[in-house]
């Protein structure tokens, strides 16, 4: 669902900006809404998720309308349209990944953790869900994390505890 | 030993960069074409060659290229489809990760060919990694002058950049990948018109796998004759397979096509057998879209007859016994896999990644999946099975794309192998929750009726 009740006004960064620019600048003139999928993988990067405020200076900055932002971001998995943890720890759950355990790995984290698919741990720190094959059945069962897209491959118990304090520790 | 012609260098240390890549004679391809070829030269090297589609139609490449349309003064692009996500499927991520600067190459020769200035790589947006390989790939690749303006001096412009998808399963679909690739929803477009004449903003587009553009490296540095000599009659050349599920040795290999199967699964140059000493229930040869077949039917045909890894054995039998090479995403399940937990999660899967366009595959997708969770759950009843096939049969066909054949697909012929176990999750629930069915006669020899 899209949160649209929020007024505030989101601004990019000169950096930002400029990054977005130079994606804009891989298609030809008028063209520019190409750059949408990319500058919206930076916002996220950026603010953590994909924000209804975010999208409209989006629509702002590619001169499109809002929906045609809205409707790019509820189509695609990847864009978060609530905020999250810290870490969003994504499991592949498609069968060959289930094949070698990972509903075991999914149910061992959401124990973990102590929060359901979805759902942010009270330190704002992690959530996590299943998600659909990531293309490393040879390395199953694996987990990716955002917004580098680390991948934690050939998991068992004792990987989800070691990559969990290490996160734990980072911050 | 299998030949290599894509993974030949992928143990040399350093092979990811430019220098270590040219070392080994990386870009003698782009030198050969663009100072000895034409553009039609390579195009019937390529058709000559029988390189088929790597990632899943098998269409013959040379072909689909001689329908690009050359209208004048209207640009042309190539897209290479690096939106890897079919389940099974992970041959593209390793070639991108290990040996980015062969895609590069395969994308100059593939461009030059086809008078294309400016080519897109759509990578899936869960690649993030190969994504910054590539971009950095591409760098390298101009700083030596193999990209941007004027390349090797001979006259020819060529601009690549790497477009991140968003996590959508239907991108893979050609026409769907341009429209994500314009800006918008994964949704395929109605054909006619073919991207060849109305692909990336209307001009005429080539949509090509990543294994498929690398595969023309070594047909334009060899030759068309040399690749023919590789493979089985109508199979040429190599293919990557993607070996997972319960494998002593997972991971991608390169097979000269037309290696028993039964040698891939159990010799050690490949897959060494069955994990944990178990024995071989059933396999899906080529990602998740295709027919599941029962261990029996994978190693030997109905004749009797050793099954092949190519185009043309796997797919003998049609659908009553046989399956597809597909992408090469081969997955083995043990004698402990429940082949309908694995239906409903393969169920599930195409529910998630339907577009929403076409009625049969929104509402199909979905009522086959809970229908499947029914079953699995001990809820199912035993005209579940005929209902499956029958809403199967009413998606496949009936939708703009092939999502909706390959949601069909693995149901329909789960039930036509499997039923048994179907049958069991309903007149045994209990049991059938607390455990799996087993091997029942599935890893039997043939001798065994093949129900029609």
């Amino acid at each position: 669902m899209l949160s649209i009740t929020e007024t505030e006004v989101v601004s990019f960064s000169q950096e930002l900006i400029s990054r977005c620019n130079e994606v804009v600048a891989r298609y030809p003139e008028g063209k520019q809404k190409s750059a949408l999928l990319p500058i919206l993988h930076f916002v996220q990067a950026e603010f953590g998720w994909v924000s209804a405020p975010a999208m409209d200076r989006v629509a702002e900055f590619l001169d499109i309308a809002p929906i045609e932002v809205y409707e790019v971001a509820t189509f695609y998995t990847m864009f978060f349209l609530q905020p999250r943890g810290k870490y969003v720890l994504e499991v592949c759950r498609t069968g060959p990944c289930c094949l070698v355990g990972a509903e075991k790995i999914m149910r061992y984290i959401e124990q973990k953790l102590e929060v359901k698919e979805g759902e942010v741990t009270a330190d704002g720190m992690f959530s996590w869900r299943g998600v659909e094959c990531l293309a490393a059945c040879g390395m199953a069962p694996v987990l990716q994390i955002g917004p580098e897209y680390t991948f934690y491959e050939n998991l068992d118990e004792r990987r989800v505890d070691e990559l969990i304090s290490n996160l734990k520790s980072k911050q | 030993m299998s030949r290599k012609l894509l993974l030949e260098h992928i143990n040399v240390p350093g092979i990811n960069t430019f220098d270590v890549y040219r070392q080994n004679g990386g870009y003698r391809s782009v030198e050969k074409a663009l100072k000895t070829l034409s553009p039609d030269d390579i195009v019937e090297e390529v058709k000559k060659s029988g390189l088929r589609g790597r990632g899943g139609a098998g269409f013959p490449t040379g072909m689909k290229w001689s329908f690009l349309a050359k209208p004048e003064g209207v640009p042309r692009y190539l897209v290479c489809n690096a939106d890897e996500s079919e389940p099974g499927t992970f041959k593209d991520r390793y070639l991108m990760t290990y040996i980015p600067h062969l895609l590069i190459e395969g994308m100059i020769v593939s461009s030059f060919a086809l008078g294309v200035n400016t080519c897109y790589i759509y990578v899936r947006g869960e690649m993030m990694p190969q994504i910054c390989i590539l971009e950095k790939a591409i760098v390298e690749a101009k700083n030596a002058g193999f990209l941007g303006k004027n390349i090797l001096g001979t006259g020819y412009d060529l601009e690549m950049y790497v477009q991140p998808g968003g996590g959508a399963y239907i991108c893979g679909e050609e026409t769907g990948l341009l429209e994500s690739l314009e800006g918008k929803r994964g949704t395929p477009r109605i054909k006619p018109p073919f991207p060849a004449v109305s692909g990336l903003y209307n001009c005429p587009t080539v949509v090509n796998n990543v294994e498929t553009i690398a595969a023309v490296v070594p047909i334009i540095n060899d030759g068309a004759d040399e690749y023919m000599k590789i493979g089985i009659g109508r199979s040429t050349g190599t293919k990557l397979i993607s070996a997972g599920g319960n494998l002593n040795k997972p991971g991608v290999y390169e097979i000269e096509l037309g290696v028993p199967v039964e040698e891939f699964i159990y010799s050690d140059e490949y897959c060494g057998g069955i994990a944990n000493g178990k024995r071989l229930k059933a396999v899906v040869a080529g990602g998740s879209s295709v027919p599941i077949l029962p261990a029996n039917l994978i190693l030997k045909t109905v004749n009797g007859e050793s099954r092949l890894m190519s185009y043309e054995s796997l797919a003998d039998g049609g659908f009553v016994s046989g399956t597809m090479l597909g992408s090469g995403g081969f997955i083995a399940f043990d004698e402990d896999q429940c082949i309908v937990r694995n239906t409903w999660n393969f169920a599930r899967f195409y529910h998630h990644e339907s577009c929403g366009q076409c009625s049969p595959c929104r509402e199909g997708t979905g009522w086959m999946e809970k229908v499947l969770h029914r079953l699995e759950y001990g809820h199912g009843k035993l005209s579940d099975m005929d209902l499956l096939v029958d809403v199967s049969k009413k998606i496949e066909g009936n939708t703009i794309c092939p999502l909706g054949d390959a949601a069909a697909w693995p149901v329909a012929s789960a039930i036509r192998h499997f039923r048994d176990e179907f049958e069991w999750h309903v007149n045994d629930p209990k049991s059938a929750m607390e455990r799996n069915y087993g091997l029942a006669h599935y890893a039997d020899p043939l001798e065994i009726e093949v129900k029609g």
